[in-house]
């Protein structure tokens, strides 16, 4: 493998966050106290330089280390959608960290190196460059969810993602060296070269695809593999969870699609029937289990598994389209919907995390009771976000449904659409007790223990964020569609 | 194409009103909700007179590309199907102010916000001509009525509201399957007047036809599909309630006349069987449930089902008669149904009651009131002379044409609805008042005056001049019936189909009445 200097320079985004990582975490001992805020404001800045970089990287394809590594406008899509989500987890944990009284420089260190991960995973060409990108990620979600060291919840929380983490990785780098002793490869473009015109007789190929398909399902949370889901929503520091729910999900989307679709295309009318039964079965159970929550996070995460399944109909839709794998409207639909998805639960989160009942956090639903008397305006936004979740018009997320319902009849399952509309009106039950306790509920007597919200600049800003990407989206998705639609074109 | 822009006008001006009252002064938010919901029936009301009646076509036209790819356009324009409806909806949403002037208490900015928010979507779906607008705007409304219901209602909201919200959404995300689906069968299009030219197969026809039924006869409500509707009337308040049986319920049945008749014409005509079934069904259970009724709202409600009975029987004949006494119907039954919903409204203010047990004999203290309340009962059994003698008429003779029995089936209806209506005329207007409310009855202020007379004058006039409704709305019908029934050798009008039978046109009230009488 030959290495040019300019290699480097394509990677510079990456390299420029893992700097920010380490003097992250070299400045932590050194600094004060008082000034480790300093840390956020310089992770901030890193993410506003990459966005910069990556978006003039957007128009210009290019190649790095023989092939481990392509720069395309696939991959700064997530990119750019990955830096904005991290600079709203740095900012939604500035205030939650105090609030919290988790003093950690290295936090922030963490959320950088997880996103490391993430750029790597979506931008990789090669399955070993892939996996070790979502290494990089999980290594760093799984100290990130054990922060709050004196609560068992947490440090419980903490090994089980650990330990079904690892079972997962496990898999997916057997599903690699299986594919690897089928194809000779582990770079996608030399895969799909090696199975084009074979079929899944070949029962190396059909395990190494059923492996990379359980190692991925894994990571996004699909039902049967979404067991740790539930319990690290709950017991991550809540600032951790909204990054967990939406970045790692919208990486883990990303190096998946590009798997599925740039190495195995071949085999898509395969995989599709295996995405099928995944979908349904996530749409069935998210959907269902969220029904009887108790706990919001516990409820946001069944709703993000939820989520998870309607995205994958795009991928079943992808799969069925006549042409290429990467017809634009199966992939770019799932695209739109990860990132429509982002803003909504991303807002959710962040007003989960800033509810506070006495030294706690209010994390019951019941803890919203009322709450359009106390803080008329985070309850509009709080219900806001819900009718997107769901996708009720004229929100992003009835958007993102549009586009993924338009590519299942696309592809001839109207059927398909049907059922996860069905759901989709189950899921209004859920998301809508939220709102009916905030606005249709009489608050008890205000005690020290009722639960407040507590504001701050930088929640501010994370709301109005989150808020206009919901709002501008839905009611003018061009900008969002065009960006993905322009994406998935360089996805081979 | 272009013109001015009155439609997004009306969609707009009370939109930017739902901001609006939550920028001016605590004691003037009322005042504001008020001025922008006359300002908006005040834009409204030259459409009628700038509507060229003898076209067919779409007036007042608007056209902007909203979403590129798929190509979803801001398309609104209005015919003489639409153009009643979107009327009816301006005059009543002052009266909503007006009623909900001391009985909303509680958070009064965020409920005139909501009534303003219901209007702009309400008009949005009458006037929508793009498929996914139309939609959008159908489910946008859905959220201000689910708060109004549940936030200002009655003690058991939280259910009613709840229902009312999962019912109609589950119905509406079939629509939403059927839309995509008509998107790909016909020629890559939201345009639903293109797609109203298409032909689909007729396997499809029927899928779609099933689809739009779920959305359409959930919001109506049709017959088994209506137990959303008591609830949620009797837990909304006065507003909400009005609303939603008079423009609501008129949405399922524009929904039929406006989608699924012109586009999926062999499925209709198919269905035609089981829709009248619904229909009669409706007519003579919503008569006998409202008979039994002890609830001055419920009773109402179910008389609704009732009547909206009439409605979808009418559009099903797929005569001229059928339709334009549906679409005659839907007005009539908006106007109304709102003043009955009004004037239960005036007297549960005072009683804090809506048992008829509660509120009897209230003529001797309420006199004005006692009149307008019968007035509007007695244009809900269909006096002639008021407005619902035309919309049922024109329903049964246009009944009578495509099957007697149907029609006779029906006319049961008309008599239950003098039994139920007469017997709570009976009861509430004249008998001897509890003494424990005998203090609460002052008659109505000037306030509530306001509001009930404009439905009054609404009620005659319709009732003695039908026919200035009925050219605007003709050759708009004729055209959906031509797409059921395409061969169509000489249109005749209504009004000289019935010319042998009786003349309806009539000034005089009287000569009407002579056909009514049994």
């Amino acid at each position: 493998m030959t290495f040019s200097p300019n290699d480097l320079m394509l990677i510079l985004p990456e390299l420029l966050v893992i700097t920010a990582a380490c003097v992250v975490f070299a400045l932590d001992p050194v600094l004060h106290a008082s000034k480790k805020d300093g840390l956020a404001w310089l992770s901030l800045g890193t993410l506003a330089i990459c966005m910069g970089l990556t978006a003039a990287q957007m128009n210009s394809p290019a190649s790095a280390f023989g092939g481990l590594v392509v720069i395309d406008a696939y991959g700064c899509f997530w990119k750019l959608l990955l830096y904005f989500v991290t600079g709203l987890t740095v900012l939604l944990s500035y205030s939650y960290l105090k609030e919290e009284r988790l003093y950690f420089g290295e936090y922030y260190g963490f959320v950088l190196l997880a996103l490391v991960g993430m750029m790597v995973m979506v931008s990789a060409a090669d399955l070993l460059t892939i996996y070790l990108g979502t290494e990089l990620m999980s290594l760093s979600l799984y100290v990130m969810t054990g922060l709050k060291r004196s609560e068992p919840r947490s440090l419980e929380a903490s090994a089980k993602y650990f330990v079904l983490g690892a079972f997962s990785s496990g898999i997916l780098l057997y599903g690699i060296s299986l594919l690897y002793g089928a194809t000779g490869s582990t770079r996608l473009p030399a895969i799909a070269e090696a199975i084009s015109g074979r079929s899944l007789d070949d029962p190396l190929l059909l395990f190494a695809t059923i492996l990379l398909a359980v190692g991925f399902a894994f990571k996004l949370a699909v039902v049967p593999f979404h067991m740790w889901t539930p319990d690290v929503y709950q017991g991550a520091p809540t600032s951790v969870t909204a990054f967990m729910a939406v970045a790692s999900k919208a990486a883990s989307f990303g190096a998946f699609l590009r798997v599925f679709v740039e190495g195995l295309g071949g085999l898509k009318a395969n995989w599709s029937a295996i995405f099928l039964l995944l979908c349904i079965a996530t749409l069935v159970l998210g959907n269902v289990v969220a029904l009887v929550q108790t706990n919001i996070k516990r409820m946001l995460a069944y709703s993000s598994i939820a989520h998870a399944g309607y995205a994958l109909i795009g991928v079943v839709a992808a799969g069925r389209l006549n042409g290429s794998a990467s017809s634009p409207n199966g992939i770019a639909s799932v695209m739109l919907y990860i990132a429509l998805y982002a803003f909504m639960t991303f807002g959710a989160f962040a007003i989960v995390a800033m509810l506070r009942k006495g030294g706690l956090e209010g994390e019951e639903i019941e803890d919203f009771t009322g709450l359009a008397k106390r803080h008329p305006l985070a309850a509009l936004l709080m219900m806001i976000f819900m009718l997107s979740l769901a996708g009720i018009p004229p929100t992003a997320g009835f958007i993102g449904k549009f586009y993924v319902f338009m590519s299942a009849v696309e592809a001839g399952m109207a059927w398909l659409a049907v059922l996860a509309l069905i759901f989709a009106a189950i899921s209004a039950y859920y998301y809508l007790r939220i709102v009916m306790v905030m606005y249709m509920r009489e608050p008890g007597e205000l005690t020290e223990s009722s639960p407040r919200l507590v504001m701050s600049p930088s929640l501010s800003i994370v709301l109005a964020c989150a808020i206009a990407g919901v709002v501008f989206f839905g009611f003018y998705p061009n900008p969002i569609v065009n960006l993905a639609t322009q994406a998935v074109l360089t996805l081979k | 194409m272009t013109g001015f822009p009155w439609l997004t006008l009306l969609i707009f001006l009370p939109l930017a009103g739902a901001v609006a009252v939550f920028f001016v002064k605590e004691t003037s938010v009322r005042l504001t909700a008020l001025g922008i919901t006359i300002a908006d029936l005040l834009i409204s009301l030259p459409l009628w007179w700038l509507f060229d009646a003898s076209s067919s076509e779409m007036q007042f036209g608007e056209l902007a590309v909203w979403i590129t790819t798929p190509p979803i356009h801001y398309r609104l324009g209005l015919d003489g199907i639409s153009l009643p409806l979107v009327l009816m909806t301006t005059v009543l949403m002052p009266l909503c102010v007006l009623i909900s002037w001391q009985s909303i208490e509680t958070r009064i900015r965020s409920f005139m916000a909501m009534l303003l928010i219901l209007e702009g979507a309400m008009i949005g779906v009458f006037a929508a001509l793009d498929f996914v607008l139309f939609y959008v705007f159908w489910e946008a409304m859905l959220i201000p009525m689910y708060l109004l219901i549940g936030v200002w209602g009655g003690p058991n909201r939280l259910y009613a509201a709840i229902k009312f919200f999962l019912y109609t959404l589950a119905g509406s995300v079939l629509l939403l399957v059927a839309i995509i689906v008509l998107y790909f069968q016909g020629g890559h299009t939201f345009d639903i007047l293109q797609l109203s030219q298409g032909t689909y197969a007729t396997s499809l026809q029927m899928w779609l036809f099933l689809a739009f039924f779920a959305a359409f006869a959930v919001k109506v409500p049709m017959f088994p599909f209506h137990t959303w509707l008591p609830d949620a009337h009797v837990e909304a308040p006065t507003a909400g309630s009005v609303i939603l049986a008079s423009v609501l319920l008129k949405m399922g049945a524009y929904g039929f006349l406006r989608f699924s008749l012109p586009m999926l014409p062999d499925a209709s005509k198919a269905f035609t069987p089981l829709m009248v079934t619904l229909s009669i069904v409706a007519i003579i259970y919503g008569a006998y449930m409202a008979l039994a009724q002890a609830d001055l709202k419920k009773l109402i409600a179910y008389s609704s089902v009732s009547h909206m009975g009439f409605v979808t029987l009418g559009l099903f004949m797929f005569n001229i008669q059928g339709i334009e006494g549906a679409v005659m119907q839907m007005v009539n039954h908006g106007v109304t149904t709102g003043g009955l919903f009004l004037c239960v409204g005036v007297i549960y203010e005072r009683t804090h009651s809506r048992q008829i047990a509660d509120n009897v004999g209230l003529t001797k203290p309420m006199p004005r009131y006692a009149t307008l309340l019968v007035i509007f009962a007695l244009s809900s059994l269909g006096l002639p002379g008021t407005n619902s003698f035309v919309g049922e008429f024109l329903v049964l003779a246009g009944t009578f044409l495509w099957s007697k029995i149907a029609a006779a089936l029906a006319s049961l209806g008309i008599i239950l609805a003098a039994a139920y209506i007469l017997w709570m005329i009976q009861r509430v207007a004249f008998g001897i008042p509890s003494p424990q409310y005998l203090l609460k009855l002052r008659d109505v202020n000037q306030r509530e005056m306001i509001t009930l007379v404009p439905l009054v004058v609404l009620v005659f006039w319709i009732g003695l001049f039908p026919n200035p409704l009925l050219t605007r709305m003709h050759a708009s019908v004729e055209k959906v019936i031509a797409r059921v029934y395409p061969p169509i050798p000489e249109p005749v009008s209504a009004v000289s189909q019935l010319h042998p039978l009786e003349p309806v046109e009539k000034e005089t009230a009287p000569a009407v009445g002579k056909v009514q009488q049994p």
